[in-house]
């Protein structure tokens, strides 16, 4: 009985405890800390989709989150556009990509397939990388203007911002909610479950899997998109293997195919390997061992333990 | 009117011909039989006609198209649903969820409805509940609607998984091997439940080892054996054939 009112209060809480944080935290530097780790929690989002919901482990959205990051720093810096377009403009560049890059390696399966995708992110790092005259290689991008204002809403302040990274977390979290819950969400998990006994009534696996893709593409494309205008400069290293497993990382600790994992397990990744960071060359040593534990312990994800805990199966 | 027509259709795997220019029927509003010892084709067939894997050779027509070389969900799209021989169902949903995933060809709302909820969304949902319901009425399953399917019985997991082909609304039904696995008592209200989907329409074509099974459902019986076809018939003029009791018992 108390279970289940914790369970159905918990979303609640969660939302309130995040809309409360960036006001207690002791100064900007955490503020900082917490709002990256939002936008982190999105890219976790988007990446669960493909990999979660659509059970396809793609190693390109690294990639995706860089691509979505750059279009929205050059369109700023270069074309003096407003960060309002710039965004948008990442997240349809970044669909866009998502299509074609599905439509390509989803021709693979399994192990083939995650190969494929770690190249196709690689790939991307590069074209970054080296193209100098667009993206000025090693160097980056700097001095990315912040989002300005929005009517009369001034995004000036690092609160503002990590209000507006949060409204979008939100955004993110009720996008894949209301995917999950409808029978396109339903069509994904099936796919996931039994390609062939879904193909035998008529599910067509393969658009079903680039569309998972598209969709978490996107939101590898908002995540990199809000990255640039909140952090203010950009350089390849958005688009390296390192963010990819980074990423991979949240989702798994959270929980694979949970709606609230990857967000949870972003919070707790990330804030552990910020606390560490006290530790010097040493914190690697006590993540690694925090990381297999629990891994060891809930192959299911921190999502995956809670809701064993609370006994509801999932 | 012929349903199914399959013509000098053949299936290799390496030097092994699992399915060698095989011609068969299936005739709309029967119930059509294959038989034959292990490893005689019978499952390569099936899904060679439900385009589960690519044909060698031959030619086969559903319901007038030629379908070929489509792809396994348009034919399904076509009107043909089947069961999988090793009793196949989506292990990590509900009862109800695995049907309604069989009813989603029947379906039009994208990801667009999804994301906006529209009205078409929640009106085909709606309608999607009720038919899966009835569905699911209808193989005796319906309290178990809400549960997760990793926890029903074999025999029920078979009943579901006729579920989902039949939520797909098909006009042909292929099953592997119905009764494998389950009691003979089991087995008895198996038939009689493939007897009420036959008299609601559909035409069935199933493959089955238990020869009574056969004998009582089938009008018409395919007989294959290493790959060849060796017999056709009504159940009587199959009992009698001397191929098939060769094919069964060995030469004398």
């Amino acid at each position: 009985m108390t279970i289940a009112l914790v369970a159905r209060l918990l979303p609640a809480v969660a939302l309130a405890a995040s809309v409360v944080a960036p006001l207690v935290v002791p100064n900007e530097y955490y503020l900082q800390v917490l709002t990256q780790a939002y936008i982190w929690a999105i890219m976790a989002c988007g990446l669960n989709v493909i990999l979660g919901f659509a059970g396809q482990l793609s190693l390109a959205h690294a990639g995706f989150f860089g691509v979505g990051a750059y279009t929205t720093a050059l369109l700023l810096t270069k074309a003096g556009v407003s960060f309002w377009l710039g965004l948008p403009a990442a997240i349809v560049l970044c669909s866009a990509a998502g299509y074609v890059v599905g439509s390509i390696c989803l021709r693979s399966q399994g192990h083939y397939f995650a190969i494929f995708t770690l190249a196709v992110g690689i790939i991307f790092h590069l074209v970054i990388q080296k193209w100098e005259s667009l993206t000025h290689g090693h160097v980056g991008v700097i001095g990315i203007p912040g989002p300005g204002s929005l009517g009369p809403i001034s995004f000036e302040s690092t609160l503002a911002r990590s209000y507006l990274v949060l409204a979008c977390l939100v955004a993110t979290l009720a996008v894949t909610a209301r995917l999950l819950a409808s029978p396109v969400g339903r069509t994904m998990l099936a796919a996931r479950d039994n390609e062939a006994l879904a193909a035998s009534v008529g599910i067509d696996v393969m658009a079903t899997k680039r569309m998972a893709f598209t969709v978490s593409a996107a939101l590898a494309g908002l995540a990199g998109g809000l990255y640039a205008g909140f952090i203010g400069f950009l350089g390849p290293e958005a688009a390296s293997v390192e963010v990819m497993f980074n990423s991979l990382l949240y989702v798994i600790v959270g929980g694979l195919g949970s709606l609230s994992g990857p967000v949870t397990g972003t919070l707790v990744v990330y804030g552990l390997s910020q606390v560490l960071q006290v530790l010097h060359d040493y914190h690697m040593v006590i993540f690694g061992i925090a990381l297999v534990l629990l891994i060891r312990f809930m192959p299911d994800g921190l999502a995956g333990a809670v809701a064993a805990l609370m006994g509801r199966g999932r | 009117m012929t349903l199914v027509e399959a013509t000098g259709v053949s299936k290799r795997f390496g030097g092994l011909r699992a399915v060698d220019g095989v011609d068969f029927r299936v005739e709309a509003g029967t119930i059509t039989g294959i038989i034959g010892p292990n490893g005689a084709g019978k499952t390569t067939l099936f899904n060679l006609v439900s385009r589960t894997l690519p044909v060698t050779e031959g030619r086969i027509v559903f319901d007038g198209t030629d379908v070929t070389r489509l792809a396994a969900h348009e034919v399904a799209r076509l009107g043909l649903a089947r069961t999988f021989q090793h009793t196949t169902i989506f292990h990590h949903a509900t009862v109800v969820e695995n049907a309604l995933v069989g009813h989603r060809r029947r379906t039009r709302a994208g990801v667009w409805d999804a994301l906006a909820r529209t009205a078409r969304l929640r009106r085909e949902e709606q309608e999607a509940r009720a038919a899966v319901m009835a569905t699911l009425e209808e193989v005796g399953l319906a309290e178990q609607a809400g549960r997760p399917a990793r926890g029903l019985t074999a025999e029920q997991r078979k009943r579901l998984a006729l579920a989902i082909a039949l939520a797909a609304r098909p006009r042909l039904l292929l099953l592997d091997e119905p009764s494998a696995g389950i009691s003979a008592e089991q087995t008895r209200s198996f038939i009689a439940l493939v007897e009420r989907i036959a008299a609601g329409g559909v035409t069935i074509c199933l493959i089955e080892h238990q020869m009574q099974v056969v004998m009582r459902l089938c009008q018409r019986i395919t007989v294959l054996d290493h790959g060849k076809k060796i017999a056709e018939g009504t159940p009587d003029e199959i009992r009698r054939d001397p191929a098939v009791l060769d094919a069964y018992l060995g030469h004398r």
